[in-house]
């Protein structure tokens, strides 16, 4: 090859060797088999049980879906058409799927209500998940929470409106005096907030919601995978941010705002999740007026969010103590004030890094909203344990009812993680 | 530490010390707990000023210019920057912070944010300048430090040296007053040391009221007009850089300097 030897040092390459092609069994599937499944004979065998296993699973849960009924009305009859066979009774499936996604109340001439709030709740949230988007979308977000309640629960367009037009004031306010002093801009948005509530719940009439565009439909005929979207996205966006203001308000040089912050995320943090929905569901009414009447949906909201945004709070506080400390004096000393360091420098690269954990939180919030059931609201699994498994033409059928349970699921906390991970490559600059 | 030569002699005609006083500080002391870190330290900084800080590592030199932008408080005497004293009152806080610029040992960019972006983010949210006003003179810093071609890139595509010239354009970008360099190439590797050190020469040439805290010593006796030696956090004696380093007085100076330039 050269002709160098051990006793000449000097070495001068004389050509340049051309590329040649590796040689085949270097190439293709083979080279992909040889590498991932059969490296070494350890490999191997577990390569060989690993098949064997996934064969076994199939072969005892294909006919079982390959010979799924679909079209009866009850599961005795399934297992009259099966005559013995193993197999599925997916009709319950087709027959009660309505009730499955919408709950057993829910009027039915009514679904296009709360699909067309799921359609535009993907074009709502589109601006703010895909930020290359623009960013005049962010105004129909803004208008949606008013315009999903209006269309869910229906009843007078008034409340919503009024509800939507405090918001608005409270933004003119602050934005009209925020810049002069920030206190008197919060506070200000505070009282026109409730001075447009008040004076407009004054103000619509009685009769408003007898004959309103939409029949109102109250909150307990809410039910099924709807409830528990609803939730799982009001309470998600509702955390985000108060997680945000906790931690923040955790490493504040406040004493006051650090040990309120503090005691609320250890408290809420030490307490189950279920005995925060039981306080919910019985005791809250305990601590508001007699004649008031909080709705359940909005009790649960809060002690979901509550739980929640302790929870995303502590992510994100990890998120900021990973961050330099030089990324906090760069900021300072470049004379951001505190609102624009954090909002500027320090929370992008903290958000950032917390990602994964809120994402973890999300995941498992949307998943503990099936806990609901627990205090007698016919979520989907509250609809699957009581009404359709308690009725006597499907009691008894339980895979394929929690089966669908678990694949709803899973799509949509699937796409969260894919959401994530899309995020993460996306605001990946520090290595590129 | 290495003592650079400089292949082209530096334009002193600007280098011209002002009669205002740009930073004022008597008789200041500060405490980390309980151990004394800066002790009644005197120091008036006229503008147009190049003082180089040295000291053993600990001795309290970067504390002491991270008092004058306040990143690190003082528990007592004064501190008056540009005829405003820092207090606890955030005002002036953000008002000295936006007349002096700093930069840091680890350059501190940001790493979300592009070399445009990192430039142009102060005057645009602390000076309100027009964002085209502020891309301009982003540019502006930039082709000075001699890198506007690496403006859309991400900091974390850069050199040590590059990351630290836009630095410093990020504090220029603010027009600052005076400039603090808080050991600015001694994380850099020996050959980037020199295109920082340069950029810091041109900064001086144009008259920069400038303090660094620095062990580049050929700098030091190249540029400064004055040199500080500190130790202990005590100020232990200062000169003109020719005196200071051919002809010191205090014995711990002695041996600092015999430490460093004897290899």
């Amino acid at each position: 090859m050269s002709d160098q030897t051990s006793t000449s040092v000097a070495f001068v390459a004389k050509d340049t060797i051309p590329p040649s092609p590796p040689p085949g069994r270097e190439t293709g599937i083979v080279k992909w088999l040889r590498e991932n499944l059969f490296s070494n004979i350890p490999n191997s065998i577990l390569t060989i049980v690993s098949l064997y296993v996934i064969f076994i699973v199939l072969k005892n849960t294909m006919p079982w879906i390959v010979n799924g009924v679909w079209t009866t009305s009850s599961l005795s009859q399934c297992r009259e058409v099966l005559n013995g066979e193993t197999g599925a009774c997916f009709s319950v499936l087709t027959e009660r799927w309505n009730q499955l996604l919408y709950g057993f109340k829910y009027p039915v001439d009514q679904y296009w209500r709360p699909n067309l709030a799921l359609l535009l709740m993907i074009v709502a949230a589109a601006p703010v998940l895909f930020f290359d988007l623009p960013r005049k979308l962010l105004l129909f977000t803004a208008v949606y929470p008013f315009l999903a309640y209006w269309l869910i629960w229906g009843g007078s367009v008034y409340v919503p409106l009024i509800a939507l037009l405090g918001f608005v004031a409270a933004t003119v306010v602050f934005q009209t005096f925020g810049k002069g002093s920030f206190a008197i801009g919060f506070f200000g948005a505070i009282v026109a907030a409730f001075v447009v509530w008040m004076v407009g719940g004054a103000l619509i009439p009685e009769t408003a919601s007898e004959n309103a565009l939409l029949s109102p439909v109250p909150s307990r005929d809410l039910g099924g995978f709807m409830l528990n979207l609803m939730l799982g996205a009001t309470c998600v966006s509702l955390s985000l941010p108060i997680g945000i203001v906790l931690a923040l308000g955790r490493q504040s040089d406040m004493p006051l705002i650090k040990w309120v912050c503090v005691i609320f995320i250890e408290f809420v943090r030490g307490v189950p999740l279920i005995t925060l929905l039981f306080v919910a569901s019985v005791m809250l009414s305990y601590f508001f007026p007699p004649e008031s009447s909080v709705d359940l949906f909005l009790r649960v909201v809060i002690m979901i969010t509550m739980f929640a945004s302790a929870y995303i709070a502590e992510v994100i506080r990890g998120g900021l103590a990973a961050l330099p400390k030089g990324q906090y004096e760069a900021a300072d000393s470049i004379g951001l004030a505190y609102p624009q360091a954090m909002r500027l420098i320090i929370l992008p690269q903290a958000l950032k890094i917390s990602i994964p954990g809120i994402v973890n939180v999300a995941v498992g919030l949307f998943k503990d909203t099936t806990l609901v059931s627990v205090i007698s609201m016919f979520d989907l699994v509250g609809m699957i344990r009581g009404p359709i498994l308690a009725s006597t033409e499907w009691n008894g059928v339980y895979w394929e009812l929690l089966g669908f349970a678990a694949l709803l699921f899973f799509i949509v906390c699937y796409g969260i993680s894919q959401y994530s991970q899309w995020l993460e490559r996306r605001l990946a600059t520090d290595h590129r | 530490m290495s003592d650079l030569n400089y292949d082209r002699q530096i334009d002193r005609s600007k280098m011209q010390i002002g009669s205002e006083v740009a930073i004022e500080i008597s008789e200041m002391n500060k405490w980390y707990g309980t151990f004394h870190v800066l002790r009644d330290i005197n120091l008036t900084v006229n503008s147009g000023e190049r003082i180089v800080i040295c000291g053993p590592s600990g001795s309290g030199k970067s504390t002491l210019i991270r008092c004058i932008n306040r990143l690190e408080e003082h528990q007592a005497g004064r501190i008056v920057v540009d005829g405003t004293e820092l207090t606890n009152d955030l005002k002036n806080i953000d008002k000295i912070r936006s007349e002096v610029g700093m930069c840091f040992q680890h350059f501190n960019l940001f790493p979300h944010l592009t070399i445009l972006e990192n430039c142009t983010l102060a005057p645009i949210w602390v000076r309100k300048t027009p964002k085209k006003e502020a891309i301009e003179t982003a540019m502006h810093y930039l082709e000075k430090v001699k890198i506007p071609d690496q403006a859309n890139k991400y900091p974390g595509q850069l050199s040590g040296g590059q990351q630290q010239r836009v630095a410093i354009a990020r504090s220029l970008c603010m027009k600052p007053r005076i400039m603090l360099f808080d050991e600015p190439t001694s994380a850099l590797d020996p050959e980037m040391i020199k295109e920082v050190l340069d950029t810091m020469i041109e900064l001086a040439e144009e008259g920069m009221t400038m303090i660094c805290v620095t062990h580049e010593m050929g700098f030091a006796r190249q540029v400064a007009n004055r040199v500080i030696f500190m130790d202990e956090g005590q100020i232990v004696e200062q000169n003109e850089p020719e005196e200071f380093f051919n002809n010191p007085k205090s014995e711990r100076t002695k041996l600092f300097l015999s430490q460093i330039l004897g290899h």
